[in-house]
């Protein structure tokens, strides 16, 4: 009986979501037209990079934000006096680890590269870079961080601080993060260059500070 | 043939998703969530948003599957030692 009335509640709630689905509104802005209108003057060719680095600059901003606070969150609660210790791993896991992390680096700089003018960018040649880190890590190549040390502290901060810095120093040209038109091309690939580095530290972080070998002694 | 696709496609996510809510073992359940972020991935790029593709398979698959799988094992670790 209860089981019954649970299927009937969950059926009429996706009635509803679905009705509501197809009688949504369409949209009273269309943002297309303008982004496309204005990629000349954004310094780069690929709409979706032109809007998250360009237009809505500050969006990705505060995104590297959170994702720093994130781990600062997780360094604050997880003792660095543990030993961590790489375990080995098969040395078939080993040996494809060591080939496969230089295609991976060389697919981060290259997704790195191509977000100026097809899909790609910052957030993804980070995540394959921390993907890299993480399979070290699981090879046993690579082994856990402990407290971060000041080389590995301005790593994680550089995005960041990359990012504030150029938009301080833009504060005069009216808006936050309006770059100069002549400019904007280079001052993409500086921030993003520092937010790759960052996020693949962050992201990596996020695995390589929680790791502990709980069954070394 | 692009239709049939979309629609194995639609099913086989609504499938790893079902799955991997009722399967009663936790690490076959990570393992279709991996399943599920690689599939969601494929559907980003039928629909045309090869970006969000891209970062669903680096971050959404990739990144939480390892994640998950490490909880996993130190989850498993402190019930193998009383």
């Amino acid at each position: 009986m209860k089981r019954l009335a649970v299927i009937a509640v969950a059926a009429a709630f996706v009635l509803v979501l679905g009705s509501a689905m197809l009688d949504l509104a369409p949209t009273a802005i269309d943002l297309r037209g303008p982004v496309m209108a204005n990629l000349v003057q954004s310094g780069v060719e690929h709409p979706v990079t032109a809007v998250l680095l360009n237009y809505r600059g500050y969006d990705t901003l505060l995104e590297i934000a959170v994702l720093l606070l994130a781990l600062l969150a997780i360094l604050a609660v997880t003792d660095a006096a543990r030993p961590v210790a790489a375990r080995p791993a098969h040395p078939v896991i080993e040996t494809l680890a060591r080939l496969a992390v230089p295609l991976m680096i060389l697919v981060a700089v290259y997704l790195l590269w191509a977000g100026a003018f097809r899909p790609g960018g910052a957030f993804q040649a980070g995540a394959v870079l921390a993907a890299a880190a993480v399979l070290l890590h699981l090879a046993g190549l690579l082994p856990g961080w402990r407290a971060p040390r000041p080389r590995l502290r301005l790593g994680l901060a550089a995005g960041f601080a990359v990012f504030l810095t150029v938009a301080a120093a833009l504060l005069t040209q009216g808006a936050l993060l309006q770059y100069p038109p002549e400019a904007a091309g280079g001052l993409i690939l500086l921030i993003e260059s520092g937010l790759t580095l960052s996020l693949a530290l962050i992201l990596a972080g996020l695995f390589l500070f929680l790791s502990r070998d709980e069954a070394a002694p | 043939m692009t239709f049939a696709f979309d629609l194995l496609l639609a099913s086989a996510l609504l499938w790893s998703a079902v799955r991997t809510l009722t399967t009663p073992r936790l690490d076959r359940a990570i393992v279709l969530f991996i399943v599920f972020g690689l599939l969601m991935a494929l559907a980003w790029a039928r629909l045309a948003a090869p970006d969000i593709g891209l970062a669903e398979a680096a971050i959404g698959a990739g990144l939480t599957g390892a994640l998950l799988l490490d909880a996993y094992g130190v989850l498993r670790r402190r019930r193998e030692r009383p």
